[in-house]
Formats: structure tokens, C-alpha cells, sequence
């Protein structure tokens, strides 16, 4: 781009969001505009801002804060129980929605894809769940002997009528000689799922890294100068494994994942490695910051997206550590040059200028940019369900010069971007997806990865250059005109 | 049919004053439930002669819930032919009783037990602490409401409190107030400063109740007093009440009182100190004051 169409641009895609927020009320449009933008290179920030109650009436696709904890942080831990206290709904309608992949044995010694809940009725409500949540723990511990664990995620009555999991759990805790975890994950707590994956964050502080030393001597744990841990990576579509082969494959050692394929002791390990590994920075830098304080572990953040900043990152963690590892990053990288070599070289003049609308959660909205760009792509515009302010400054570097940047975007604001940007492909979530492939509109779910994955690593890079591609170039998009409609 | 609730400061003598008074409407010929809205259950039991009813809630909670229940289940008659039930809830310190309440009456109604009486009295806990507690007067369930209240600062606080509860849902349930009942603490110029209060609220105080021992007699009986000795002129000032509530029209719409103008009232009448001065001084700190001066 020029410099005149650089100026261009800006000046369009300021017009089309003033244009946007015209058709809301005044109180809405005064809270709506503070939350779209359109980036200026140079700034510091993205002009938005973040982290604020969604405005009554607007379709948002946020979620609560029993989301972002039993959904996002401590699902994934795949040999404790995840009990969904309170009435059924808040479990079943989250159940396996997250494809987190693990090895195990369903239901014996792993529990991912199982749904428990206490199923609160009407008395329990009024005289309160305590000793139902007793009963059922004992149950659990009996019908699943291999659970190492149990975690009482909080439903929205539990918090209401002030029922004491917290008591519970100390004393089951005791009872059965296995960790049981309250959390206060209550739905109606903060603004988004963000609250949710803070008070996991916490919940693994107050009641798992206490017990940290005796896990580690349970595991036989011990200390080597390689350890990392990979934290922020929930392993959708097996994207932890993706990532973690590589690491493994330059001389690291990676004691724990946080927390895809993860198992409850293997968490603590996070305070014994010698660097800890952000992907997901949103939900999980709470621990991580905790982990640095308390154990001195020092961390960084790192992308796994596509082969730029795959190799980036690899540098960058080797520089962590001495030569050998060093040395072996380069190797790795000169390993995999020509297979992505081909990739590119195959996708890329089938995906090359095509135009990317992006919307999701964590750090994807950053983070796959680059992944975009390795195939020739352009992202017009990104934006956060859930991030801060943080989120958003790390964000910078990764847009250009007029990309639309929108926070907690509304169901009308994302149809009328689209409308007027007309990008090649939309990539969000399952709520947005059927609507744009209605408009005739290319789709990936950025979430759940649409049932495939991983995206992460090398590996993952293969499967996400051929999804856009097959996404985009489907030959059924020609066939969707109305037959009156065809002149 | 007439809907009644009775409100009041915890112990200020609610259930008492609502068993005695309906059965002297039972006496004169009412056909009355009376629905203890309490987890105490203690709302029916000089009726029943019991020490406390088989409440709503902990059937429920035997059974599965409510739904398993039949009206049968909960409902007991006692002196008089009078109806009673109980909703029950948790012990305390657990669990949600407000719901409690919500559902028992829910069950009632859902299952006929308002067909062919005169009079529902409901008796509930002592403050409005939460909307399980308004549950009876709110989309037109008691459309009358008696505050039982005495001399005593906190009762007069706890009266004002109730007053607003009912002024919220007077205009979307067309709930009323009736009156205060004044249940004697033996304060000083009582009399007044409840039908002081009464004025400020706009009602009135429709009853004076004064203290008599033949009450603590019966209940030490689990009876009324016009059960207990129906010839006591104690029974005639519950019969007394009874008749003023049958024949009460003035249902207004409360106008419940400012912090400071309830204050203003009880220092009107020597119930409180206006002197700021010793406000937050100790003992020890106030002595030294007069020491100075």
C-alpha cells in the first residue's frame, strides 16, 4: 500500500464504523463506539476500549464466568472430575464443546468427554447443596477410583443462596485423600468468561500449588536444566501435542501442560520448571505471574502459528538456554523449511490477497495473523470477545494500518462489517458461522478449529493452510445462486 | 375471599397475635387457612396444638419435590376448623428460604387450597429480607397487610422497613396497608407514638393489644387465649381485633418515613438522645469531657 492509500484506507474504515454505530440509540452508540476502531500505525494501543458488561439488548457471544473456568481452564484436565454444580443445564449445554484431546481411557482413568453435575432441584435450593455435593463426591470417589482429583465448579444458585463448597471440600478433601477444588466460578460473576479463567487461575493457587512439593515427590519429579511447561495451550484438535513435539524434538523437556492432555499433579510441576511457556496469555498469565513470585520461575510468551513466528519462537525460547538447545532450534527449523516451503508454495497462490475478518477469544485474535500472512492472506479486522487492555496492546504489533478493530462485537456490527468489507473468509465462532455461510460467505471456526486441527506447530500449519484453502475455494460457494437468480 | 398478611420485627408476638386473631374469625363464623411463611414453622402450632407442623418443604425434600406431594400431605385443621400449613424451609444459616417460601406457595395455590374459605392469613418472618419474603404480597396474593409493631425503636425501624416493601408492590400488585397493630411493650406514651407513627405512615393503628399474662398461660398450653378461656378479657381484645380487620376500609398505600424524619419521631418523644456531642465517645472518653467542663 502507498502512502495516499494508506490514508485511504484509514479514512474509509473510520467512516464505515461512524456509519455503523448511526443506527444505534444514543446511549448505546456513546457505550458501542468507545469498543470499535480503526488501528493507526504507531499507536500504542488499539483505540478500543475493553473488559466492560456487554450493552443490554445487543447480541454479544460472550460467555460466563463458569465457561471460561469449567470449559476453558480446568476442563481439559483430563484425570480429575469436573463436577458442574448446581442445575443440569450449565453442564449439558457446555458438554464436549470443546474438543480438548487426551490420552486415556474414558471413564476409567481419564473423565474429558464425561458430564457430571449434581442436578440441583427445587429442595436443593432451599435447604441448600451442601450435603448433596457430600454424597456425590463420595459416590465419584467410589464409581472413579483412578480420579485423582475433583473440582467443584459453581453454578450460578450455588453462589445465591451461599451454599459453603469451600467447607465441603476441605472436608471431602480429607475424607477421601484426594484434592477436591472448590470454585467460585458463579455465572453472574464479572463481565465475560475472562473472570471465569482468573478465578481457575486462583482456585489452582489456593488449593493445588500449596500441595505442590507432595505432588512432585508422588510423581517421582525430578528437576533437569531443560524443563519448560507449556501453559495456555488447551490441546484442541491435539494442538499441545503439535507444539510440544517440537520443543521436545530441540532438547526441551516438557514437564506440564496448562492444561490440554494435562493431569491434576502434572499442574504443579509448573513451579519446578526453569521457563514457563505462554500461548494463551488471557487465561492464564495469572499463574504464571503467581508461579514467577512465589517459585522465580521466569516465563515468556510465545506463537505457534504458522512457520514466521513458529521459528521466531523457537529462537526465541532457545535463547533461553545454552547452545546445544540453540543449535538444535536451528536444525529444527532447517528440518521443516522445505515442507512448509511446499505448503506455501502449494496454497498460497490459491489463498494469496484473500481477505480475513477474524473474531474470537484469547490471543487468536493476534496470534493467527501471522499464520494468515504465511499464506499470502490479509487480516481486515480482528477483535476480542473477552480481552483487556493488555490483549489489545500486544495486538498492535501484529495489524496494519486500517485494520478494524472491534471488542466485544455485536452480532449487528459484525453482519454489517462484513457486508461492507465483503472479506473472502470469516473466521469465528459457531455462533457467527451458519449466518455468514447463509450470506454465502466462506467460514472456519476459529474456536473448535470446525472439527479439525491442530493448527499449532508445523504439523498444525499443514492442517490450517489446507481448511482455509478448502474453506475458501469450495466449489459448492458457486453453486448457492438461486436458480431464478441466474440470468 | 380476603387475603391477609401479617408483618413484624422478629418476636415482636406475629404469630401469637395472627393464631389468636383468627380464631376469633374462625369463631365468628369464618372459614379460615392460616400459611405460616416462616422456617421456624412456629405459625400454627397454638392452633394445632403441635409443636411444630410437618412443613411444605421438608415433605418435599422427603419425597423428591413438591410435585410428589398432595395437599393432603400438608395441610392440617385444627381448633376451630381452621386450615393451617406451614411452608417451612432450611435450618438457618443454609440454603434459601425465600424459595422456600415462593414454592410452598406455589404448591398451594397450584393445588387448590384456596377453594372455599373466607380468610387466608399469612404469617411471615420477621423482616422483608428478600423477595421469597414478598412473595405474599406481591401479584395480588395478600392483599392486606398488618404490621404488628410496639413502642420499642427497632420494632418502629422494622415497621418503616415493611411499609416500603409493601409501598413497592402496592402499585404493580395493588397490595394495601391496613394498620398497625400495636402489641404492648409497656413504653412510655405508647399509644401516641404508635398512632403518630401510623399517621406519618398514612394508616392507622387499628389495634391496641395490651399485655396480659393469660396469653403466656395458653401458649405454655400450645392453645389460644380464646381457646384456653374463651370468657378472658384478653379473648374479647382478640375478637376486638378480629371484628376491626372484618370491618377495616381504610387500605392505603403507605408513605413509609426518611431515616431522619423516623429519627425526629423517636426523639419527639424521648426515645432517642439529640445530642450529637457524645456521639462515638466512650465511657472513659465522656467522663473526661465532664471532668473538663
Amino acid at each position: 500500500m502507498g502512502a495516499h492509500d494508506k490514508a485511504g484506507v484509514l479514512k474509509e474504515r473510520k467512516a464505515l464504523v461512524e456509519e455503523i454505530l448511526e443506527a444505534y440509540p444514543d446511549k448505546s452508540k456513546k457505550k458501542r463506539q468507545k469498543h470499535l476502531g480503526v488501528f493507526q500505525e504507531g499507536s500504542q494501543d488499539c483505540g478500543v476500549k475493553s473488559n466492560i458488561k456487554s450493552v443490554p439488548g445487543v447480541m454479544t457471544a460472550r460467555g460466563c464466568a463458569y465457561a471460561g473456568s469449567k470449559g476453558v481452564v480446568w476442563g481439559p484436565v483430563k484425570n480429575a472430575i469436573h463436577l458442574s454444580h448446581g442445575p443440569v443445564g450449565c453442564g449439558v449445554y457446555s458438554w464436549s464443546g470443546r474438543r480438548n484431546y487426551y490420552v486415556g481411557v474414558t471413564g476409567v482413568d481419564t473423565f474429558g468427554t464425561l458430564n457430571f453435575t449434581s442436578d440441583f432441584q427445587e429442595r436443593d435450593i432451599v435447604f441448600g447443596g451442601d450435603k448433596r455435593l457430600e454424597t456425590l463426591l463420595k459416590e465419584l470417589s467410589e464409581l472413579f477410583p483412578l480420579a485423582e482429583g475433583f473440582t467443584v465448579q459453581s453454578e450460578c444458585p450455588v453462589g445465591l443462596i451461599g451454599d459453603d463448597i469451600e467447607a465441603v471440600s476441605r472436608k471431602m478433601g480429607n475424607e477421601l485423600g484426594k484434592p477436591v477444588t472448590p470454585v467460585r466460578c458463579e455465572g453472574f460473576r464479572g463481565v465475560s468468561q475472562s473472570l471465569g479463567h482468573h478465578i481457575a487461575n486462583d482456585s489452582i493457587r489456593d488449593w493445588i500449588m500449596p500441595k505442590a512439593e507432595q505432588f512432585k515427590k508422588d510423581l517421582g519429579f525430578e528437576p533437569g536444566p531443560y524443563d519448560v511447561a507449556i501453559v495456555g495451550d488447551y490441546n484442541i484438535g491435539g494442538d499441545a501435542w503439535a507444539s510440544r513435539i517440537l520443543l521436545e524434538e530441540m532438547g526441551l523437556r516438557v514437564v506440564s501442560v496448562w492444561t490440554g492432555d494435562a493431569t491434576l499433579k502434572e499442574l504443579a510441576l509448573m513451579a519446578f520448571s526453569k521457563l514457563n511457556l505462554i500461548h494463551c496469555y488471557r487465561s492464564i498469565n495469572y499463574i504464571t505471574r503467581f508461579v514467577e513470585e512465589t517459585y522465580g520461575v521466569p516465563w515468556i510468551e510465545f506463537n505457534f502459528f504458522g512457520p514466521t513466528m513458529i521459528a521466531k519462537s523457537l529462537r526465541m525460547i532457545a535463547s533461553h538456554f545454552d547452545e546445544t538447545i540453540q543449535e538444535n532450534a536451528e536444525k529444527l527449523i532447517a528440518r521443516y523449511e522445505p515442507e512448509m516451503g511446499a505448503i506455501t508454495e502449494r496454497y498460497k497462490p490459491r489463498l494469496k490477497d484473500k481477505r480475513v475478518l477474524l473474531y474470537v477469544g484469547g490471543l487468536r485474535p493476534r496470534h493467527t495473523i501471522p499464520a494468515f500472512e504465511d499464506l499470502g492472506m490479509e487480516v481486515m479486522g480482528t477483535g476480542y470477545e473477552f480481552g483487556h487492555k493488555d490483549d489489545y496492546q500486544r495486538t498492535t504489533e501484529h495489524i496494519k494500518e486500517g485494520t478494524v478493530v472491534y471488542d466485544d462485537v455485536t452480532a449487528y456490527e459484525m453482519e454489517a462489517l462484513v457486508k461492507a468489507l465483503k472479506p473472502d473468509l470469516v473466521a469465528s465462532g459457531i455462533k457467527e458461522k451458519y449466518l455468514f455461510q447463509k450470506m454465502g460467505i466462506p467460514f472456519r471456526q476459529m474456536h473448535s478449529w470446525d472439527y479439525s486441527g491442530p493448527y499449532h506447530g508445523y504439523d498444525g500449519f499443514k492442517v490450517f493452510a489446507r481448511d482455509m484453502d478448502m474453506a475458501i475455494n469450495n466449489p459448492a460457494w458457486s453453486l448457492i445462486q438461486a436458480p431464478w437468480r441466474r440470468a | 375471599m380476603r387475603q391477609i398478611a401479617f408483618y413484624g420485627k422478629g418476636g415482636i408476638g406475629k404469630s401469637t397475635t395472627s393464631q389468636n386473631t383468627v380464631v376469633a374469625m374462625a369463631e365468628a363464623g369464618q372459614r379460615v387457612m392460616i400459611v405460616g411463611c416462616d422456617p421456624k414453622a412456629d405459625s400454627t402450632r397454638l392452633i394445632l396444638h403441635t409443636k411444630m407442623q410437618q412443613t411444605i418443604m421438608s415433605l418435599a425434600a422427603q419425597s423428591g419435590s413438591v410435585d410428589d406431594l398432595e395437599l393432603e400431605d400438608v395441610l392440617r385443621v385444627g381448633f376451630q376448623d381452621i386450615k393451617c400449613v406451614e411452608s417451612g424451609g432450611p435450618e438457618p444459616g443454609v440454603g434459601c428460604a425465600g424459595r422456600g417460601v415462593i414454592t410452598a406457595i406455589n404448591f398451594l395455590e397450584e393445588n387448590g387450597a384456596y377453594e372455599d374459605l373466607d380468610i387466608v392469613m399469612y404469617d411471615v418472618l420477621g423482616d422483608v429480607v428478600c423477595g421469597g419474603f414478598a412473595m405474599p404480597i406481591r401479584e395480588g396474593k395478600a392483599q392486606e397487610i398488618y404490621i404488628v409493631v410496639s413502642g420499642e425503636m427497632m420494632a418502629m425501624y422494622a415497621a418503616n422497613n415493611i411499609a416500603r416493601g409493601v409501598l413497592k408492590y402496592a402499585n404493580s400488585g395493588g397490595v394495601r396497608l391496613g394498620g398497625l397493630i400495636c402489641n404492648e411493650r409497656q413504653v412510655h406514651r405508647e399509644v401516641e407514638l404508635i398512632e403518630a407513627l401510623a399517621q406519618k405512615l398514612n394508616t392507622q393503628m387499628i389495634h391496641f393489644v395490651p399485655r396480659a399474662k393469660q396469653v403466656q398461660q395458653a401458649e405454655l398450653r400450645r392453645m389460644t387465649v380464646i381457646e384456653y378461656s374463651p370468657n378472658h378479657p384478653q379473648a374479647d381484645v382478640y375478637r376486638e381485633l378480629a371484628k376491626k380487620i372484618e370491618n377495616n376500609t381504610k387500605l392505603t398505600i403507605p408513605t413509609p418515613l426518611a431515616m431522619d424524619d423516623l429519627e425526629q419521631l423517636l426523639l419527639d418523644f424521648g426515645l432517642m438522645d439529640d445530642d450529637e456531642s457524645i456521639v462515638g465517645l466512650t465511657e472513659e472518653q465522656e467522663k473526661l469531657k465532664a471532668v473538663a467542663s
